[in-house]
């Protein structure tokens, strides 16, 4: 068994076991805790697939940015200390078997698929291609979605504030 | 090496992980925590462009900037729907979304 | 020939008139929105009597024939290059003698109004209407071409609308209205088909090219034919019936006695002396194509005119109603206008019944108007309509009655007032050329002297009626109109017409025809002394007569019930047989299935509509239920 394998066995399972357990925790906090760790192993599917960029973005604004954000705001809804409901028998026989349904479905039909696969050296973008693509207006530049996201994210930046904002009382 | 792992194992898993997104949307009764499931669900997406990326077509960045671009987009998601459950919270003291039916007939 | 581009103003300052007293009014006192109307409209009439001095008095001796002079003209709608439709102002001796005729009868119809309208709510909103009628009629007149004409006897009717049903609180005022606007309408329609025709068949609207006797389509015709008869008889015919509604002729005419709810200057000017005249003026207008291409449309229109003057004058014996009385005396007059120009001939002597006809109408004009303020005078005086209410009132208004008197010697045909000349022409017209509409017209001529000393007799002598007010004479805004009224009538018949207004310009002399004249006079003074028996005093002979004569008296009482056969034909079997079936189906058929497939939409949403739950994860199952099973479906059922 190579390093690679390992690495890969080692992330999907944590990736699946703490994906199952933020979406089965009772205990709010433990959840957001979870879905930390399961965003910590698709890094490290990134580093392992040699996209140090990309799993370096997933750590900072992924475990960084957005789970903080998620623990603040379950910090200002809910006790820390608070448990949920058990779960209705039949909502949750329902939903398992929907999504066990697609889930076999899918990879079905993956498994049947014969991708092409390319096997390279597996290089490493470096900071400078990825640099000038995402400003390059040529073939393969991503100037135009760049700016897209930069308006979305302003956008949402003004939305978030004006939504979440205290209403003036009358 | 690399090419030791097929592709596929990867679909698998990011498939795996969207169903369990699927399913956490499905049963979650908080809105705070269908947010993760949805969280769950763009990740698996974002494994897909890259693993992809890396076996298809590993000379371009296409799958790698999708990513990324999806990253960006989960990160204002992620703020405009805390922005709403915040919102929600307000006027209702919970975010139960079986409570939030206002939309109803 | 002086340069008459200045004529372009006489039918533009009543226009600027009607917005400028329709726009303030309600702002502007009331009185003072009569001085403008009425110094706006004194000013077209010295234009237009400036006009017609310069037209046809002015020119240089011996210019024979009278020509068409188009001082202004543009093209308003362009079609192709021959078919465009054109705004400008055509003076020929019609023209400028129907200008003449009818700035002088609204200027005495705007000053008399200043007295009779004095007081009443809607005083400036009268002016502007008028203004508004005196534009269109002298648009109508001085048109060059048909389209013109036709827009603006659309503007008359919409004038006239609006005058009769002036009193618009009344029920009855507000029916005349409408039925006069319908009836004219419909009449109209036929007018529109037959423009529409005359121009697809001649490719023009204009007049100087249509009736151009060495034009195309006179010497040319058309091979054109619908139903045997030819595409240019149709179109003509047709526009008779346009004329024909206009001007009140059997059996279109009945509007115009209702029409005599509005106010009687209105009744004067535009019922008795101008608008009705219209469709006369349509026919003199189009006389050379009548003539030559058409003249099946021509003995139409003279068997229309002789009909209608016999049949109103019948009806007119018998009304008691003195505006209904001078409403079938019009159309009568009409009538004897039509048959004039049905019976002429083309050009020189031969046209000698265009030539009368035009006398007539412009006689008529004068006194009819005369008539009509006279009446007014008196319902002014005594406050109603009814002639058996009234009685010896020549002691309270002998203004009124010596002016009265005039206009019914001079519609009777009496020497030396002016009807005897015009009607005495018409009968020599019709005498040359059709004898039995000749004797027709002896008897109306009787019957007219004969109704309207009857309406004279019961007016100013007869009974002594007390009445609650005593009567008195009118103010000096209504006597005045009356007095230059009757001087017109007394006068207007010395003014040499065959000089002037003929069928083809061209002058001729007149001569008299004693043989028709003397019996035609002597007709008329017996149906005077008639009325001298019947009326002068209060007798019982002509209540004895009406019993005697019970059936046709009823009938002509009721107008040959003309107006309950159309209100048959319209009611009884166009409402009840046509439309009732219709709105029933329109309500139960059409109706119904809408609504029924509303109702239906509303009890398949009532069923469905629980499944709106408001729960987002009930909403997030079924979706992916579906995907998955679509999934399902296509990649194991259908592609494989």
């Amino acid at each position: 068994m190579s390093i690679h394998e390992l690495m890969f066995y080692l992330f999907s399972g944590m990736i699946l076991l703490f994906s199952v357990l933020t979406v089965t925790s009772r205990r709010i906090l433990r959840a957001a805790v979870y879905l930390l760790f399961v965003l910590v192993s698709t890094a490290g599917i990134y580093f392992m697939l040699n996209y140090q960029f990309l799993a370096a973005v997933q750590l900072t604004l992924y475990a960084g940015g957005i789970v903080v954000l998620i623990i603040f705001s379950i910090l200002l809804t809910s006790h820390i200390s608070q448990k949920f409901e058990p779960l209705g028998v039949k909502k949750m026989v329902f939903s398992a078997l929907a999504v066990a349904a697609g889930a076999l479905l899918s990879i079905m039909t993956i498994l049947d698929f014969g991708f092409d696969t390319v096997v390279t050296t597996s290089q490493n973008p470096d900071m400078e291609l990825i640099g000038t693509s995402l400003l390059s207006y040529e073939k393969n530049g991503y100037v135009l979605p760049f700016e897209v996201i930069s308006v979305l994210l302003l956008a949402a930046m003004v939305a978030s504030i004006v939504i979440a904002k205290k209403e003036k009382s009358k | 090496m690399l090419s030791e792992i097929p592709l596929s194992y990867f679909l698998v898993v990011s498939t795996l992980m969207f169903f369990i997104g699927i399913y956490g949307f499905l049963t979650r009764k908080n809105l705070i925590t269908i947010l993760m499931a949805v969280e769950l669900i763009l990740n698996s997406v974002n494994i897909n462009f890259v693993a992809f990326n890396r076996y298809l077509f590993p000379d371009q960045l296409e799958g790698h900037f999708f990513s990324l671009f999806i990253i960006a987009v989960a990160a204002a998601e992620a703020a405009v729907a805390i922005a709403i459950i915040i919102s929600v919270y307000r006027r209702y003291s919970n975010i139960d979304v079986e409570r939030v039916d206002t939309m109803k007939f | 020939m002086i340069d008459f581009s200045f004529t372009i103003l006489i039918p533009l300052i009543p226009f600027i008139l009607f917005l400028l007293l329709g726009l303030t009014s309600g702002k502007m006192k009331p009185v003072l929105s009569g001085y403008i109307g009425t110094l706006g409209l004194s000013v077209v009439t010295v234009l237009s009597y400036f006009t017609a001095y310069q037209y046809f008095f002015n020119r240089e001796a011996g210019a024979g024939v009278f020509e068409k002079i188009i001082p202004f003209h543009t093209v308003w709608i362009h079609l192709t290059e021959k078919l465009h439709v054109d705004l400008g102002i055509l003076l020929d001796p019609i023209s400028v003698m129907m200008m003449v005729v009818i700035t002088t009868v609204s200027l005495m119809v705007h000053i008399y109004s200043m007295g009779y309208m004095k007081g009443d709510k809607g005083f400036s909103r009268f002016y502007s209407f008028l203004s508004l009628f005196s534009f269109s009629m002298l648009g109508l007149v001085v048109a060059p071409n048909i389209f013109q004409m036709y827009i603006f006897w659309e503007l008359v009717g919409v004038s006239s609308y609006l005058l009769i049903s002036y009193y618009y609180e009344k029920p009855s005022a507000v029916s005349a209205g409408k039925k006069a606007f319908i009836v004219t309408r419909f009449a109209d329609l036929g007018f529109l088909v037959g423009i529409l025709t005359l121009s697809y068949i001649s490719g023009t609207f204009d007049f100087v090219t249509l009736t151009d006797p060495q034009g195309a389509l006179i010497t040319q015709g058309t091979s054109l034919t619908f139903m045997g008869i030819s595409a240019l008889t149709w179109a003509l015919t047709l526009i008779f019936m346009g004329g024909a509604g206009k001007s009140a002729m059997f059996p279109l005419h009945i509007w115009l006695p209702d029409a005599m709810e509005g106010p009687t200057p209105v009744s004067a000017l535009i019922h008795a002396a101008t608008m009705v005249v219209a469709g006369v003026y349509l026919v003199a207008r189009l006389f050379p194509l009548y003539f030559f291409v058409a003249p099946d449309a021509l003995t139409i229109v003279a068997y229309v005119g002789g009909f209608t003057s016999l049949f109103a004058a019948v009806i007119a014996c018998t009304q008691t109603d003195i505006k209904r009385v001078l409403a079938f005396s019009t159309m009568s007059q009409i009538g004897y206008m039509m048959l004039a120009l049905g019976v002429s001939g083309y050009g020189g002597e031969h046209g000698l019944g265009y030539m009368a006809s035009m006398f007539h109408l412009f006689t008529h004009a004068m006194f009819k108007a005369l008539l009509f303020l006279g009446a007014g005078a008196i319902i002014h005086a005594v406050h109603t309509n009814n002639m058996n209410e009234m009685g010896g009132l020549r002691k309270y208004l002998p203004i009124t009655h010596i002016t009265f008197l005039i206009a019914c010697l001079t519609i009777s045909g009496i020497p030396p007032f002016s009807g005897f000349f015009s009607k005495d022409e018409i009968l020599v017209a019709a005498f040359e050329s059709n004898r039995f509409l000749f004797f027709v017209e002896y008897a109306v001529a009787g019957i007219t002297a004969f109704y309207m000393f009857r309406l004279y007799f019961n007016v100013f002598w007869g009974k002594s009626t007390h009445y609650h007010h005593t009567p008195h004479e009118s103010p000096f805004t209504m006597t005045i109109p009356l007095m230059v009224l009757a001087l017109a009538s007394m006068f207007t018949g010395f003014i040499p017409f065959s000089d002037l207004v003929t069928s083809n310009g061209e002058a001729f002399t007149l001569h008299t025809n004693w043989l028709v004249a003397i019996p035609s006079v002597l007709i008329g003074m017996a149906g005077i002394a008639l009325a001298w028996v019947f009326y002068k005093k209060e007798t019982a002979i002509p209540d004895q007569l009406a019993t005697t004569l019970s059936s046709p008296y009823k009938w002509s009482f009721n107008k040959f019930y003309i107006d309950e056969v159309y209100l048959f034909v319209t009611k009884k079997i166009i409402f009840d047989r046509v439309s009732e079936p219709i709105a029933w189906f329109d309500r139960h058929v059409v109706d119904a299935s809408m609504n029924r497939i509303a109702w239906v939409t509303n009890l398949a949403s009532d069923q469905i509509k629980g499944l709106q739950s408001g729960q987002l994860q009930k909403y997030g199952f079924i979706f992916i239920s579906g995907v998955i099973i679509l999934t399902f479906t296509f990649v194991y059922f259908l592609f494989n």
